[in-house]
């Protein structure tokens, strides 16, 4: 039976679904029983959740990036310019952000979007609504949080990384900072795409199996770090440890997770079991989001790629408006979970 | 026939170029392979993301890691 087949589809499903709801047994028996490690000491802690999370976290992502790879094949770059293009600001601020969110993106890709946005008449601002949404609110992390912490805080980040590219992106409008983007861009006049491969469902279906293959491919080492450094912290960091250095009293830690945050580079997946732990021993939601948003939402290696099509001036402003927004978003979290 | 790949030297790119060069190499079509890296010379091509293959100049996969079997159906 071919990967293609909505029937293959249909007992994936059903098989995931048993294995996924008899995990937490299994670490249980695995952790207490096979390695008879006590339960509620240090090592059986940090073991139990190890053992729970790597397969849990697998299956969430394997099953998300299923659907996402599914669902690209609705959104790609060209159609995606295609329906901002002669937008007015705001509203193509709003479509940018939310179609950044569905929209394939890898920040390698950047720049060939960058000039393909521009040349077509696609305002400034607007193309970088699409710039900050694309990696900021990322599909991965969005279903992890959903999967791991609820809708509430999976819906909070959604609106508020949206609202966070669809401000910066009219900010830089305002500016207009044209005269800051390297001048060669607005020589190139791009043709217009060519429509690529016809798709049907099988097609969809198999780009979906596609997808996980090539991410979980490609995160799995992050993603195992991530939960050992998880499985670290939840076994041997004290309870509410974190509390006094990244909860709600201490104001100065927003910034600080997001200064920290902005050189770093990692997968979005890998640092959400990161962000579990830290929020289990304590630490403020916002806080770690906006660690998080930072994280993955700024990233030097990107920066750099960019500065191939804009001044310097221009990356640092788009750092700053962004990074304040990543801010405010922190406190705004802290201020309402 | 004439292949180009575009991309930036990404490793998403480089996979793309073996796959292509394998999938040549087993449908025995003669090829000349480019690469086209400049990022000027890929957005003219109309190219928003990489890595894209084009054959003859025509655009036939843009943003993804093809499989072997994808780019002998294009052939």
């Amino acid at each position: 039976m071919s990967r293609r087949s909505p029937l293959w589809l249909a007992l994936a499903l059903l098989a995931w679904t048993l294995i996924y709801f008899q995990l937490e047994s299994f670490a249980d028996w695995f952790s207490y029983s096979l390695l008879q490690l006590e339960t509620g000491s240090h090592l059986g802690e940090a073991v139990k959740f190890f053992v729970y999370d790597t397969p849990k976290v697998f299956m969430l992502l394997a099953l998300i990036v299923y659907f996402m790879g599914v669902l690209h094949t609705f959104f790609t770059p060209e159609r995606t310019r295609a329906l901002v293009a002669g937008k007015r600001t705001i509203v193509g601020n709003i479509m940018a952000a939310s179609l950044g969110v569905v929209t394939p993106f890898c920040s390698c890709s950047a720049v060939p979007l960058f000039i393909g946005f521009l040349s077509a008449g696609v305002p400034l601002g607007v193309t970088f609504s699409f710039l900050v949404s694309a990696p900021m609110v990322n599909e991965i992390a969005l279903a992890l949080l959903f999967g791991l912490f609820g809708w509430k805080i999976a819906l909070a980040y959604l609106i508020l990384g949206l609202t966070v590219a669809i401000v910066a992106g009219f900010i830089i409008g305002l500016l207009k900072l044209e005269s800051w983007v390297e001048p060669w861009v607005y020589q190139i006049s791009a043709a217009t795409a060519q429509d690529a491969d016809a798709m049907n469902w099988p097609k969809r279906l198999d780009a979906g199996w596609q997808y996980v293959k090539e991410i979980v491919g490609k995160v799995w080492p992050y993603l195992v770090a991530g939960i050992a450094v998880g499985a670290a912290i939840h076994g041997y960091v004290p309870e509410n440890f974190m509390a006094s250095i990244m909860g709600k009293q201490a104001w100065w830690s927003v910034p600080l997770a997001v200064l920290i945050g902005i050189p770093m580079y990692s997968n979005a997946a890998g640092m959400i079991p990161v962000v579990q732990a830290l929020l289990a021993k304590g630490a403020a939601l916002g806080t770690v989001l906006a660690f998080m948003m930072s994280v993955i939402g700024l990233s030097l290696p990107e920066m750099i790629i960019l500065r191939k099509v804009l001044s310097l001036r221009l990356i640092a402003v788009f750092v700053g408006i962004v990074a304040f927004g990543i801010l405010l978003v922190g406190y705004v979290f802290n201020a309402l979970f | 026939m004439k292949v180009t790949i575009y991309g930036i030297g990404c490793p998403r790119c480089e996979k793309t170029a073996e796959v292509v060069k394998q999938a040549l190499a087993e449908a025995n079509i003669p090829c000349e392979l480019e690469k086209v890296t400049d990022y000027a010379e890929i957005a003219k091509a109309g190219i928003m993301a990489t890595p894209s293959v084009a054959l003859d100049g025509k655009v036939v996969s843009s943003g993804k890691l093809p499989t072997v079997e994808e780019i002998k159906g294009w052939l």
